[in-house]
């Protein structure tokens, strides 16, 4: 609820003061350097740090295929296609994080969601539509997931941390448990593999051939706008963010600090439980019994923290760390270790945290123009 | 040797967005009690912290004695003699006074183990010698407030301070132990130490102080001398600024219907220990009922209780003929109960949200401003808050939009104040209204207060201040130990007589 009267009284303000003062600003400049420090390591190595620029820029614009002698997007496809579950379980991180909570549980989320969505895909015969009933009940299953851990929070005061973190954990062997001997199984010669996925579940790709794009790219985007107007349009919204600046003086004003905490909770699962259904039956599109966390859930911690837990900064936020996914694979072909990629990820979160650093440059900045003002002052 | 303990020159100490010391002087005369005056926020704490080696200033020196010192942390100022009793005390309270004293220098024997008798005997000397009597091996929790303040100065004593910083010491006594401070301040004095008062209460200063520094917004005033002529309108037009006004215009107050009736209600603490008990009192339409009392006597957990954030143990709660006991806040506010509450930054205010949010905290959800589809209309939240920001002055930088944690603490009590107003409440809790804020806001909060007592309202006050209580009350209700110890009209009883209630003693009417 900001009005784009912002611009009074800020006159005298250098460029400076109002990049310091934009969480925006911030964010990209965290991005930023933390793609040139990946670009230190890179020379550091001894290889060509321009290679590492050439595959991110591959990221989103593609490159020529010299083989089929065609321009090909297939890279910007697997940019978008990552893209799909880091926007959600960022906007699940979000979410909660508007509402104070920490929700570290959006693994667990994903995780019952892809869950729901594979029961459904597997165990009942094919049908049209098949596709959006899996969806519906994996973000079913998600909100489920998550609202255990907001009513828990809410009524009994179990830290939202600890137990988000037990349930990733309960998610997934729960997962492996089910699949292995509850779900038709598949060829015994492919290991660890359900039986296949009904056709009719499994979501149409769009746009990119070449890539797994898929039409949860466009449930992505309504989810999106889903938590920006249930978050910034609605007394729901309000509720909650009231809940999250300051849970007591929500309490005390009336508004029903348990009810946002466990509802926040389960909306927050419900979008990390579509991410898990987006994975299964637009990029996986096979009956897969998992092995690890998938991490897209723990992706989604930096993803919102990077977009300030705004429902536009987390689509950028995602779509960047879709890009830096999609360039690890081309930096292969490029001969750089595609570790970077997980290096300048791990850099973007630490200088995330160095935020509050910034907050100092800007209370040092506040001081001198006080001292100069002051000096100013005595001049005359 | 210099006939100064403390010189403090050119002092400037700036925190993000505000001079908190611009250029303050501070001379205090050996063997004097030296005030310091000023409003809240006026800098005598920050001063005081760049003393004690808490803050270090960004220009300025500091002598101690004569000689030029560099005060980098609290201990550098503990081995030049300079001991610090806190506004809130820093004691462990299940630790005796001597093991509280003694903590960070302990006596150990020649094996090294922990030897408290010489240490006990000291404290008692000390004690006798000064007039603090307090128990050595009594624990921080058995024993009052008034005598912890003791151990206190007692720990600065123990660690030879000459000059002794006492940081509104009065905040938390009763009349009678005020008293008492101020014979403790005068034996310091003939026994040779430099006493540092820091107070806005003028009557401390004329009965012991020498002189007197004032602060104002950051800025040194002036150093007077106190002598039995000094007026206090003259030190608070120094304060202040301009010349104030102490006493409240009032109508003779006119009750109607009761409005509040609590029914002798039990209430507990977060952890479950009584802290109100079997307390009855009402409120009736058009007055202000105060509830005087030190504070910790079960006042927080008794507005808890009324404004629906902790249950009652017993008893009932009436308002307006229903029975509220059990209802859930929001219902409460439905019923028309408005509050103004003790802790303004942790219950009154979301500092994250808007200035226009936050005055539609409690009815955003009505279809006054939400459409029946549960969405918000930013509209009518910001034509009402621009309203309010007119009627009620509120100063902020960009009006609306501002985040309410941006504003000053005045402003911030005129958001809750005209939020609470604005919903027209039958009944209005006010806890401790004017706490931290310049004079000109609490003339202006006093003055709504009373001017909502005129349309009707029944009010119930509570502060910690007996000035206040005394200036806007028109029945008070002294409160001891969660119990009313006695209700009587404003004017009936002086303040001696209200302090000796607060402090237990139970008036004759009320033991009837």
């Amino acid at each position: 609820m900001t009005k784009s009267s912002k611009s009074t009284n800020k006159t005298d303000q250098v460029w400076i003061d109002r990049l310091l003062a934009s969480e925006g600003a911030t964010s990209v400049l965290v991005v930023i350097l933390g793609i040139l420090s990946g670009t230190l390591i890179v020379a550091l190595l001894g290889k060509n740090p321009s290679s590492l620029f050439k595959a991110i820029w591959q990221a989103f614009v593609g490159y020529y295929n010299k083989g089929k002698g065609a321009w090909s997007v297939g890279p910007l496809g697997d940019t978008l296609t990552y893209a799909i579950p880091y926007v959600l379980c960022g906007l699940s991180m979000g979410f909660a994080n508007r509402v104070g909570l920490f929700n570290i549980g959006a693994e667990g989320q994903y995780t019952v969601g892809m869950l729901a969505a594979h029961a459904f895909a597997v165990c009942i015969p094919a049908f049209p539509g098949q596709w959006l009933f899996c969806m519906v009940v994996a973000v079913l299953a998600g909100a489920i997931w998550g609202g255990i851990v907001g009513i828990l929070k809410a009524k009994f005061k179990i830290s939202e941390v600890v137990a988000t973190i037990m349930l990733n954990y309960i998610a997934l062997y729960i997962y492996r448990l089910v699949a292995l001997y509850l779900f038709p199984a598949g060829l015994t010669n492919r290991t660890y593999r359900t039986a296949d996925l009904a056709s009719t579940s499994i979501l149409k790709g769009v746009f990119i051939s070449e890539s797994n794009l898929n039409i949860g790219f466009f449930f992505m985007i309504l989810a999106v706008f889903v938590y920006w107007f249930i978050m910034e349009k609605t007394k729901l919204g309000f509720s909650f963010r009231a809940t999250g600046f300051n849970k007591d003086a929500a309490r005390c004003s009336g508004i029903n600090d348990t009810q946002a905490i466990s509802l926040s909770m389960a909306i927050a699962g419900a979008f990390a439980g579509l991410a898990g259904a987006c994975v299964l039956l637009g990029s996986l599109k096979f009956g897969r019994i998992m092995q690890g966390q998938d991490n897209y859930g723990f992706m989604g911690i930096a993803v919102a923290l990077v977009g300030n837990s705004k429902a536009p900064g987390i689509f950028l936020a995602g779509i960047l760390f879709g890009a830096l996914r999609s360039a690890y694979s081309l930096m292969q072909f490029m001969n750089i270790p595609r570790e970077v990629v997980n290096i300048i990820e791990g850099l973007i979160v630490i200088f995330i945290a160095l935020r509050a650093g910034l907050g100092k440059v800007q209370e040092y900045r506040a001081k001198q123009k006080i001292k100069k003002a002051r000096e100013q002052e005595a001049a005359k | 040797m210099s006939e100064y303990a403390i010189e403090m020159l050119g002092i400037t100490k700036t925190f993000p967005g505000i001079i908190a010391n611009d250029n303050v002087n501070l001379v205090v005369k050996k063997n004097e009690v030296h005030a310091i005056l000023g409003e809240n926020g006026a800098g005598k704490s920050t001063l005081m912290s760049v003393l004690f080696g808490a803050y270090s200033p960004d220009s300025g020196k500091i002598l101690i004695n004569g000689k030029e010192v560099k005060i980098t942390n609290p201990n550098v100022a503990t081995d030049l003699g300079i001991g610090m009793v806190h506004q809130h005390f820093k004691l462990v309270h299940n630790y005796t006074v001597t093991e509280n004293i003694v903590l960070g220098r302990e006596p150990r024997n020649k094996f090294g183990i922990l030897s408290l008798d010489e240490a006990e005997k000291k404290v008692q000397m000390l004690s006798e010698k000064y007039g603090l009597q307090v128990d050595p091996k009594a624990k921080i929790e058995d024993i009052t407030v008034g005598q912890q303040q003791r151990v206190e100065i007692l720990k600065t004593l123990y660690s030879d301070s000459d000059i002794i910083i006492l940081d509104e010491p009065s905040a938390v006594l009763t009349p009678q132990e005020i008293d008492e401070l101020m014979d403790i301040i005068r034996l310091l004095q003939k026994e040779g130490k430099t006493i540092v008062l820091i107070t806005h209460k003028l009557k401390e200063i004329k009965a012991v102080a020498n002189r007197c520094t004032i602060l104002r917004r950051g800025k040194y005033i002036d150093c007077v001398d106190i002598t039995p002529e000094t007026s206090e309108q003259e030190l608070a037009t120094m304060m202040v600024g301009r010349p104030v006004k102490f006493d409240i215009e009032k109508k003779p107050c006119n009750p109607g219907e009761k409005l509040l009736e609590i029914k002798s209600i039990s209430v507990n603490d977060s952890v479950g220990v009584e802290k109100v008990h079997d307390l009855s009192l009402d409120v009736c339409a058009g007055e202000i009922v105060g509830i005087a009392g030190v504070d910790g006597n079960g006042q927080t957990e008794l507005l808890y209780a009324l404004s629906g954030l902790s249950p009652v143990t017993k008893g009932q709660i009436i308002m307006n003929g229903k029975d509220i006991t059990n209802m859930k806040i929001r219902e409460r506010n439905e019923a028309g109960l408005g509050h103004i509450p003790e802790d303004r930054h942790k219950h009154g205010l979301v500092g994250g949200l808007s200035v226009a949010e936050n005055t539609v905290l409690k009815d955003f959800y009505t279809l006054k401003y939400s459409g029946k589809l549960g969405v918000l209309m930013t509209d009518r939240i910001f034509a009402n808050s621009d309203k309010l920001i007119e009627e009620f002055d509120i100063r902020s930088g960009q009006g609306s939009i501002t985040p309410a944690g941006a504003l000053s603490g005045g402003n911030q009590q005129k958001v809750i104040v005209a939020r609470e107003i604005s919903l027209s409440p039958n009944v209005l809790l006010v806890a401790q209204p004017t706490r931290g804020l310049d004079v000109g806001a609490i003339e202006y909060i006093r003055k709504r207060l009373v001017a909502e007592r005129d349309k009707g309202r029944a009010i119930l006050l509570v502060s910690f201040e007996l000035d206040e209580i005394m200036n806007l009350c028109d029945r008070i209700a002294a409160i001891s130990k969660g119990s009313i110890a006695g209700v009587f009209k404003a004017g009936e009883k002086t303040a001696s007589e209200i302090g000796l209630m607060m402090a237990g003693e139970k008036s004759k009417e009320a033991s009837k």
